[in-house]
This record gives C-alpha cells, structure tokens and sequence, in this order.
C-alpha cells in the first residue's frame, strides 16, 4: 500500500443545538495523515475538540454531532463512505480507542476475562475457551500479575492502574492498526502514569501500532511522539514533527503552550500562563481565533482568519506570522 | 456473602422491633383498649374488671412483653365480627391476594420494562413521546376509577369478563390490570431513566467502541446493569401491591387481605387492623431483605463488601 496509513482531509464536525440555532464547530477544517507505527499526539486545551475529532475517526459520536464535510481514508478508502454495519467491523478491529476514564469503562457486572475476551469472540468468532485463553495472554502481555486468576475478577476487584491497563489489553485484543489514547493518564498517579505510558510504547513497537496520543500535556508528548498537532477552538494551529516543533514553534500558542511546562532546575525563568480563556466554541471570535489572546496579535487577525502555511519541512501553521513575504502564497489555494 | 446476609437479617429484626413496638404504643395512645372491648356504656368498675382480665393495668414493658410473646406464638387475638382467630383469618385470605398481586407484577413488569427500553432507547423519538404519555396516564388514573371503567366495558358493555369475585383466571384479569396498572407506569419510568443512565456509562461507550453490534450492547451490557434499580423496586411493590390492594379489592370484591382490612376498618375490628398492619410490615421487611440478597446475587460489587 503507498501513501499514509490514515488520511485525513478537510474534515468538519459542527455541534448543531436541538432548535438548529447554534452551531458549534467543534472539528473545523482538519487535515492530517499518519504512518504505520507513527505516533501522532495531539494537544490542546479542554473543550479545543481533541476527543471529538478522536470520536469522528470512528464515527462514534452523540446524536447532535454531524461530519459536515471532509475525507478519512483509512488504507485508501473513506471511512466516511462506509456503512455502519462496515464501521462496527473496523471498530475495535482495525481502529481501538482507549478512553479517558479506566474506573469508569470497565462494566461492573462482567469479569474481566468476559470483557477482554468479548472483542475477540465477536471479531473473529472465536469460541468461549480459546477467546478467554487469548484473554489470558493479553493480560500477561499488559504485565498485569497473576493472569489466570485476574481473567475470573470483577473490575472493582482491581486498582486505577490495573483496570486501565485491561482497557489498553481491550484495545489491541484484535491487534489493530491504529491505537487511539484519550488522555488515557489523567486519571492515574504519576509513578503509574510513567509505567502506562511506558507499556504503550512497548506495545505499539511491538505491534507496530500506529498511535494517536490525545494530551493537554507537551511533556508526555514529548517523549511520546514522533509528530505533535496542536488544535485551538476546532482548529489545528500547528502540525509538525515534534523536535522541530519544540525547537522552533511556529504558533504564538504552541510557543505560550511551550513556556507553559514546567522544567526541573530552571528556576530562573518564571513560567508563565496563557493569558485569558478559550473561546466559546459555539461563538469563536472573528479572524483568528487565538487573537484575543495572542501576544503578537496584528490588525489583520482580527478580521481575517489565516489558512496554513507551510514554514518547514513537514511543519504547519496557521498564523499570518508565518506567512511567507509574498504574503498570500499559502499552502491550499 | 454470608456475612452480608447475617448483617441484613440483623437489620431486619430491628426493623421489626420498631414496627410493633410503634404498634404497641399506638394503640394505647389512641385509647384506653379496655374501652374498646367493653360493651358501650360499661361502668368503671366494669372497665376495672376488663383491665385486671387483660392485664392492661401491668407496667407498659410488661405488657409489651406479653404482647410480643403473644406475637411470636402467632396470637394476634380474636376477631370481634368473626369470633375467630386472626391469625388465620388472615392467612385464609393471603393466598389470594398474592395471587392478584403477582398477576398484578407480572402485567406492570411485561408492560413497563420494554417500553421503558425502548423509550430510552429510542430517546426523544415518536417512542418516547408515546412512552411518557402512557406513563402521565399510568400515574394519574386512580386504581378504583380503572377498575370501574374496566368493569363498565368489559363487564358491562362486552360481558366479556366477569365483574366482581374470584375463583377464575377471567376473575383476576381486571383487578390485575387495575393494580398494575400504576406500577407499569412507575416500572417503565424507571426502566427508561435507568437505561438511559447506563447507555450515557462510559463501559457503554466501551462495548461500542468494541465493534459489538448494537443489539449485544443494549441487551448484554446496558440491560442487567439497568435492571437492578428495577428489580429492587419491583420486589418492594410487590408487598406495596399485597398491601394496597385494599381499594382493588374492594371495588372487585376479591376475597383478600386488603378488603380484610376494610372490614376490620369498617366494622372498628380493632385486631384485624393490628394484625394486618403488623402482618403487612412484616412482608415489606422480609421482602427488602430477599431483594437486598438477590441484588448482591446480581452485582459483585455489593456481594464482596460484605
């Protein structure tokens, strides 16, 4: 197969309110790719539509949610085309999501072994026995201790730690392609967060995984990632490889994003937070929409929104600092 | 498990406790009980001569124990209208009104859990909306006036069903629909808030996110997580029903313990109150422990907290 694993162009999903008088634009105007065994991270605030755009690679999303426009070619073809019948053998097969909260995705009144064994069973058809022997093994693969005896628990038999690394067993029990993480760490202690993100990585090497890592933390990201997007108010305001985007930000956001982690030992330079809110995403404001914000805000991004430029090898932005001096020759007519 | 069951049935007793001793002083807060079986108009040395005979002049603790000793050899007393013992009337008239009252859950469970999941299901849809409207009607027509258009209809106009007593299936067909009708409404509204709860749960999410077709995750995974608030409710009607079937019974004329306690109420039976009461706090107690011992059989959580 040539080109990307995962192609996503110009992809849109609005928020409509039950009347159809407010529109929210929650995925605006999204385009990114991803290669196999890549790992993509994605960062930005709550509420700058990092989960939405996860929901609408699988077309997972609530009822008010709608796909307004755009492409996702998943190896060649359009998972907006697919049928939902189609999109439920991809779900869990080929796409995994692993979602934010473990203490809360596991069903109380099932075991463990039941529900890791349950993809395989319904994706392959396999049989109870060999479906919970497989189960069995992914436990032992997610080194959780004492596998035969944890496949018989329930989930509140379990610690934090325990139950979000059966989500991830759940998630590549049919050894997909593409592993999506939603801040799957938040809600772990930091000695078992280093250890779950360590397991993903070891994970995705060993299945080579194509990753996409949801975050509103740069520091995971940066020893996670091979490329880092960052989303602003539906938008991606900076797509590049991670180096080269902790080297030199494009985007007075990732830049204020950058100066917002905390560094050991450097207390000589004083962090600093981002000024202001994130926009209401049902009423951004006009032109850009980090402008109120923005430290080297200009007159034109009060009024017109800039496109993306392309200021280095791979690396976008959409900020009209980053426009070339020729002004207007920007990366899509 | 065991332990959990030892710790419900302690609570339990209490509950029991309370209840007669609530009973006992009742009783002799609302009156002075010599007054009660005396004929009207006995003299004060008659009432005397019934205290003595009664023990009613004793301290109160001795009398609550001799009326809680009674109770545990299953001397409610006798009846003032039927000469008979209470105990047994009452058991002579428990049959029937399980009979009526699980023909009454069974026809509230049928009609309201399904509808219930589908209008969760199917939130906000044409479903729904015919969902709540059933469940306003359900709640807001009293049982007697179901009864007495049943019977207008059915009986009256049709001659389909037989309008008052028992002995028949037929019989039970509209006091049972009568009594449940109100619980189908209570038991379909539960169900959809229930469902909707868990169709909004994370693991819900998960199972989708799985790939499972949609069928398996309401049926499997939304399903017996939505059924346990259900299930406790319903095992609490059920005693509720036993209970409060005192109008169904009435307008029906159907032999039970619920029109027992109209005539005991009607004909100032002051024992048959006593024992009904007591008899029907009973049933309600042990039905909460059964439910609370089946839910731990459901959900593991509850089962190792012990």
């Amino acid at each position: 197969m040539t080109g990307p694993l995962l192609d996503i162009r110009r992809l849109s999903t609005h928020y409509v309110s039950a009347r159809g008088t407010r529109v929210t634009r929650a995925v605006d105007d999204i385009t990114l790719s991803l290669d196999q065994g890549q790992t993509l991270g994605i960062v930005g605030e709550s509420g700058s539509g990092k989960t939405t755009l996860a929901l609408t690679l699988l077309r997972m999303l609530p009822p008010a949610a709608r796909i307004v426009s755009g492409e996702m070619l998943f190896e060649g073809a359009d998972l907006l085309k697919k049928s939902e019948g189609e999109m439920r053998r991809i779900r869990g097969k080929r796409i995994a999501m692993i979602l934010q909260d473990p203490m809360m995705s596991l069903n109380p009144l099932f075991t463990v072994g039941d529900q890791v064994a349950e993809p395989i069973r319904v994706h392959e058809g396999a049989p109870r026995r060999s479906a919970w022997r497989r189960a069995t093994e992914l436990l032992k693969a997610v080194r959780i201790a004492a596998p035969e005896r944890r496949v018989r628990e329930y989930p509140h038999q379990l610690s934090g730690g325990m139950r979000q690394r059966i989500v991830g067993a759940i998630a590549i029990s049919c050894e997909p392609k593409i592993l999506i993480a939603d801040e799957p760490t938040t809600s772990l202690d930091l000695t078992i967060q280093a250890q779950y993100l360590k397991l993903l990585r070891d994970l995705q090497r060993a299945h080579n995984l194509a990753l996409i890592f949801i975050t509103h933390n740069l520091g995971i990201v940066a020893k996670m990632c091979d490329r880092v997007a960052v989303m602003y108010a539906g938008r991606l305001v900076e797509a590049g490889p991670v180096k080269q985007i902790y080297n030199a930000p494009a985007h007075p956001y990732t830049q204020a994003l950058l100066e917002s982690i905390p560094r050991l030992g450097d207390s000589r330079k004083r962090l600093t937070a981002i000024d202001g809110q994130p926009p209401d995403p049902s009423a951004p404001p006009p032109g850009c929409a980090f402008h109120p914000r923005c430290p080297k805000v200009m007159d034109r991004c009060r009024v017109e929104a800039p496109p993306e430029f392309r200021v280095a090898d791979g690396q976008t932005s959409r900020c009209w600092l980053s426009a070339p001096a020729s002004d207007r020759t920007e990366v899509r007519a | 498990m065991k332990k959990f069951i030892l710790k419900r049935l302690g609570l339990a007793a209490i509950s029991l406790f309370l209840l007669s001793l609530t009973i006992f002083l009742l009783i002799r807060i609302s009156g002075d009980p010599a007054v009660l079986l005396a004929e009207p108009g006995a003299s004060a040395a008659d009432l005397e001569a019934i205290r003595n005979q009664f023990g009613l002049n004793r301290p109160l603790w001795i009398q609550y124990v001799s009326f809680i000793s009674h109770l545990f050899r299953a001397d409610f007393g006798q009846s003032f209208y039927y000469r008979t013992d209470v105990f047994e009337l009452y058991l002579s008239r428990l049959p029937a009104s399980l009979m009526l009252a699980a023909a009454a859950m069974v026809f509230s469970l049928i009609i309201g859990i399904p509808t219930g999941i589908v209008a969760a299901v199917r939130v906000n849809k044409w479903q729904d909306s015919i969902g709540k409207i059933f469940a306003l009607l359900g709640l807001s027509m009293p049982s007697f006036w179901v009864g007495l258009v049943m019977i207008l209809f059915f009986s009256v106009y049709l001659g389909w069903l037989p309008s008052s007593g028992s002995g028949t299936v037929l019989h039970l067909v509209m006091p049972a629909i009568a009594l449940g009708w109100v619980f189908a409404a209570a038991h379909m509204r539960l169900t959809r808030s229930s469902m909707l709860e868990v169709l909004g749960s994370e693991y819900v999410k998960l199972a989708r996110l799985k790939g499972l077709p949609e069928a398996l995750v309401i049926s499997k995974h939304a399903f017996k997580n939505a059924l346990i608030p259900v299930l406790t409710l319903a095992g609490v009607n059920l005693v509720i029903m036993v209970n409060t079937a005192v109008i169904v019974e009435t307008v029906f004329a159907w032999p039970g313990v619920g029109r027992l306690l109209f005539e005991g109420i009607a004909f100032r039976d002051f024992p048959i109150v006593q024992a009904s009461i007591l008899l029907g706090g009973t049933m309600i107690v042990v039905v909460n422990l059964v439910v609370d011992i089946l839910y731990a059989v459901i959900d593991p959580r509850i089962r190792y907290e012990g």
